[in-house]
């Protein structure tokens, strides 16, 4: 009977997940309402509740998925998964104004270039005061600070061990996860309210599911302007990270 | 004029921007996708722009692209579910501390960067002076 109602989940994964989410969102929304009194957008506790279960799904099963790798659960990996938040973040923007993009272009892609370079040194001085010496390490730790994909991709294309492609990984998700909790929090006292310091935004945390996910819990509004820049920064800090910026943390060591 | 037209026209503006992504990826020699759905999103709104202006879009094809968009959040919590959470805590102090920094200092750069005079409340403005003042 349990493995007839099991099975049931495990094919039909993606509706599964539809049901998950809407339960975690019920649940989310009535503790903003109720206990907090709306303060704290239901959004914001929503996904709070997905990282806590990501953690548990980590600890049940051992896996790098969070929930999805449970196995009547895995739908949650196909929603969240970057085909459908990607498709989604496009629909955003849906609603975005133009013309604010053009405004806040020039600042957008110069918090891009600061965004990747900033986060890179911010890696390596944490790494060098751990002790590392070696340029292809502390490439690789401070590619992790910039994303967690950026780390393992620089890491691979210098011949990092795989205990500092580990650290670049999880420095990197310590960034996403703190930025998508953070931000709703952080906002009023940066300025974080308006096109043009959400594109700003985008460019200088550009963790895309940090980015978009902390937008979203602030207001859903900005979700697009922060998306357009954050979009490119892990592509701009692969192409920077295992060249010019290892070539430069080469020179000074 | 059908809801499929508007999700069609949005997922059309995702595969475009993908290709080019990948071609821009490919043109720099990373292999990943660059800016793809940045430039999707572009397209969909200079496209979305185009034809309601022109009248050539209705509602039923609107509703299409408004229902993606709002099924943004929940993609969103899915994606937070299944994020390596054990991985980013068990990364020992130095991922731990590296990603920390890294996010207050970025965060205190918003500002600088934004300026102020962007800010649509001055009442927020008020707020971020008390704060850097004190």
């Amino acid at each position: 009977m349990l493995d007839l109602i099991k099975n049931v989940f495990v094919n039909n994964g993606l509706i599964t997940a539809f049901v998950v989410v809407g339960l975690t969102m019920w649940l989310a929304y009535f503790i903003s309402d109720k206990f907090t009194k709306g303060r704290i957008h239901g959004s914001a506790i929503a996904i709070v509740i997905g990282l806590v279960l990501a953690y548990f799904g980590g600890v049940a099963t051992g896996g790098t998925k969070g929930i999805a790798d449970v196995s009547f659960l895995a739908g949650m990996g196909f929603l969240g998964g970057s085909m459908l938040r990607d498709f989604a973040i496009v629909a955003t923007s849906f609603g975005a104004n133009f013309d604010e993009i053009k405004k806040a272009g020039f600042k957008g892609v110069i918090s891009l270039f600061i965004g990747v370079v900033l986060s890179f040194i911010v890696g390596v001085i944490f790494a060098f005061v751990f002790g590392y010496r070696d340029a292809v390490s502390i490439t690789t730790i401070g590619a992790g600070t910039v994303t967690y994909i950026v780390g393992p991709v620089t890491g691979a294309a210098l011949n990092a061990s795989s205990e500092v492609i580990a650290i670049s990984i999880a420095a990197g998700l310590v960034k996403a996860v703190l930025v998508m909790v953070g931000t709703p929090f952080i906002a009023r006292f940066i300025g974080l309210n308006n096109p043009t310091s959400a594109m700003v935004y985008g460019g200088l945390m550009g963790t895309t599911s940090g980015v978009t996910g902390g937008l979203a819990a602030t207001d859903p509004k900005l979700v697009p302007y922060g998306a357009v820049t954050a979009t490119f920064y892990t592509g701009l800090g692969c192409l920077l990270c295992p060249t010019i910026l290892f070539l430069i943390t080469d020179i000074f060591l | 004029m059908l809801v499929i037209y508007g999700v069609a026209i949005l997922a059309g503006c995702f595969l475009v921007g993908s290709i080019v992504g990948e071609f821009i990826g490919a043109l720099m020699g990373v292999d990943s996708n660059v800016g793809g759905v940045g430039i999707a999103m572009l397209l969909l709104i200079i496209i979305v722009d185009k034809l309601i202006k022109a009248g050539k879009i209705s509602k039923p094809s609107l509703d299409g692209l408004s229902f993606w968009n709002q099924m943004y959040i929940p993609v969103v919590i899915a994606m937070a579910a299944s994020q390596n959470v054990l991985g980013a805590l068990t990364g020992g102090p130095l991922a731990i501390l590296a990603g920390i920094g890294v996010v207050v200092i970025s965060w205190a750069c918003v500002p600088l960067l934004s300026g102020k005079k962007h800010s649509e409340s001055t009442f927020h403005e008020a707020i971020v002076r008390g704060e850097t003042d004190a």
